[in-house]
């Protein structure tokens, strides 16, 4: 770690001087493990793998360059078609010199993120939040309970392939005087209506795969 | 158990052979989900030793409703109400953020004068807020007066909320490219007059608490938070100042049109329940002064932007052009269209740091919207704060850092 700054600042071009957030963007990225960085609307994004986690996170906790004494946000996203499905996005912030960045890896949901909560005790909730909604397992996370859902609630409804209407519906029962469980009925199905625009959205017309072919 | 405690106690001062000594046991206390002092359905397991509170398990999720889920399916124009809903104490705040971060994906600018308003609204929220949190919490600890005048003040500002947006509460005033319409016709001139009146009330309402001796009892020195575990444990807003940090998104990160009013920022140093109380107190007298300066400063403008691809045109244009009908029928039934992105923004709402972190994948829907509620984290942190207290303190420190299950729960 200790001869990150002068490798990082033997690659930054020298002739105009750089804002403070340049600076940011130019270290963060030149940080061992980190796989790609990009700035986009004013904001940092780097991505690293899970083996590197702690380490860089911990770079970036203590390293006085970064101190990004706040994790504000740990939240999961999900993208079926990639080989690795989830995101982890941890959003920091420094309040000392007041600046943010924003984490990325990628789990599949079986391979377990490395906890953070030992760096920021305020982990523990978010990290059982992406747990609960999106079935991202963390290891070293001693309490990985459900946070938001029911009290016995099955699957990761943030997920994409989990529907919107859930799969069981609770309701009170007036003749057995207890709340009861039930498979979702709907009496209509959810319409979920089609915005692409027709000129965009059918590809497959009889002549297209002239249009689309390749080369 | 029994030994020890007569270890403790030396035999010569049991006088009266009567007394009796009592095992204390530990047991688990269920507070709420429906319990007046919990501020909505907070389910929290107290492990208890005797009335000293050893372990606090908070249960939240019992008000979930699925809104990012929910918003997954909706477009970014329909989206924008379940803000309201989410902190419902302080709704325009958060409105604020989710536009301003679709306002960042699309790369549009606001008029002026939509911004002046919406930087007044953000700082009649924080009042209506505050109020609402100060009086209640105060109720909890058991003090009535508060909570019935705070309750007249906060329905005057309600009314300027339904003035500007027709809904006391759920607003949805804010919307991308602008707010929704210009202020009516006099609204300004009542708020400068209502600016008048409200420094007498947050002085009689001081007058109850602030040098109170039961109210000091209840809240000195109670769920202590230094500076540093505020940090650690993601505070921010007032609770993050009351623990002596300056941290204020206004100031640090200004947005709207911060960067041209003038304020100060309070700052306490203990960082117990009455810090808390006393840095709210002081930012209710701070917002009036933004409130002044905003609407001194407040120009005559158009309040959204013309592009009518994301506002919709005017009433009276959409009777005679073609073009305003296609214009309006499009934004209403399909929406913009996001470009892909993604951002994560934060306002300085209440409570503290409210954010949204944006997926957008191109489409009329977001991909992912993730909500940063901010009472999340100062929940979390209970377990911290309530042990070795009395289980009364415990209510204390639920008034103190200010919860609201619908933004918890989402």
């Amino acid at each position: 770690m200790a001869d990150t700054p002068d490798t990082a600042a033997a690659e930054a071009p020298v002739p105009a001087p750089l804002t403070p957030f340049e600076v940011l963007a130019a270290e963060a990225a030149a940080l061992p493990r980190v796989l790609s960085s990009k700035v986009d609307v004013g904001e940092i994004e780097i991505r690293t793998d899970r083996d590197s986690l702690l380490g860089l996170m911990t770079v970036l906790k203590d390293d006085p360059r970064f101190a990004f004494e706040q994790v504000m946000d740990i939240c999961g996203v999900d993208w079926p078609a990639n080989p690795e499905r989830f995101e982890v996005v941890y959003n920091l912030l420094s309040v000392s010199l007041n600046h943010r960045i924003r984490v990325i890896v990628t789990t599949d949901g079986v391979a377990p993120v490395p906890s953070v909560s030992h760096l920021w005790a305020v982990a523990t909730w978010w990290e059982r939040e992406a747990w609960d909604l999106f079935g991202i397992p963390f290891s070293g996370q001693p309490d990985l309970r459900r946070i938001l859902t029911d009290y016995g609630f099955v699957g990761h409804p943030m997920r994409k392939d989990f529907p919107l209407t859930g799969y069981t519906e609770v309701r009170y029962d007036e003749e057995r005087k207890q709340v009861v469980y039930e498979p979702v009925k709907l009496v209509q199905d959810f319409r979920r209506f089609d915005f692409i625009s027709p000129w965009e959205g059918m590809t497959n017309l009889p002549g297209d795969e002239k249009a689309h072919r390749e080369g | 158990m029994s030994e020890t405690v007569t270890g403790t106690v030396p035999e010569h001062t049991i006088v009266n052979p009567e007394t009796k000594i009592i095992e204390i046991d530990s047991h688990a206390l269920n507070f709420g989900p429906q319990h007046p002092a919990a501020h909505g359905v907070l389910r929290l397991i107290l492990e208890m030793d005797g009335e000293v509170v050893d372990r606090a398990d908070p249960h939240v999720g019992l008000l979930h409703r699925g809104t990012e889920k929910l918003m997954e399916y909706r477009t970014y124009l329909q989206n924008t109400p379940y803000f309201d809903r989410l902190d419902y104490v302080s709704p325009m705040a958060q409105e604020q953020c989710y536009v301003m971060a679709i306002e960042k994906l699309l790369g549009i600018a606001v008029p002026e004068r939509a911004e002046w308003i919406r930087t007044l609204f953000a700082e009649i929220t924080r009042i209506l807020n505050h109020l609402l949190n100060i009086t209640s919490f105060a109720l909890d600890v058991g003090a009535t007066t508060p909570s019935l005048w705070g309750y007249e003040v906060r329905e005057q500002l309600m009314e300027f909320y339904e003035a500007a947006s027709g809904a006391r509460m759920h607003a949805n005033y804010i919307r991308p490219g602008g707010v929704n319409r210009d202020l009516p016709a006099g609204l300004e001139e009542r708020m400068l007059a209502w600016c008048d009146t409200f420094p007498t009330f947050v002085d009689d309402m001081e007058g109850l608490l602030t040098g109170n001796r039961i109210w000091k009892q209840r809240t000195v020195d109670i769920g202590v938070v230094t500076a540093e575990e505020a940090l650690n444990w993601g505070f921010s807003g007032p609770n993050l100042r009351a623990s002596g940090v300056p941290w204020d998104l206004r100031r640090a990160q200004p947005y709207s049109k911060y960067s041209e009013v003038e304020f100060d920022i309070p700052v306490a140093r203990h960082g117990d329940c009455y810090d808390r109380y006393l840095v709210r107190v002081q930012e209710m007298r701070e917002s009036l002064k933004i409130i002044r300066q905003c609407l001194a400063k407040m120009k005559p403008g158009p309040v959204r932007i013309a592009d009518n691809k994301f506002t919709p045109p005017k009433r009276g244009e959409m009777k005679r052009s073609m073009e305003a009908l296609i214009h309006h029928f499009k934004l209403f039934t399909e929406g913009f269209h996001v470009p892909a992105g993604t951002t994560y923004t934060a306002v300085e709402s209440p409570k503290g740091e409210f954010g949204v972190y944006l997926v957008a994948d191109g489409t009329n829907k977001p991909y992912r919207c993730k909500i940063r509620p901010t009472g999340f984290a100062h929940l979390q942190a209970m377990d911290k704060m309530a042990k070795g207290h009395m289980l009364a303190d415990a209510v204390s420190i639920i008034g103190s850092i200010d919860l609201v299950f619908g933004e918890i729960d989402r």
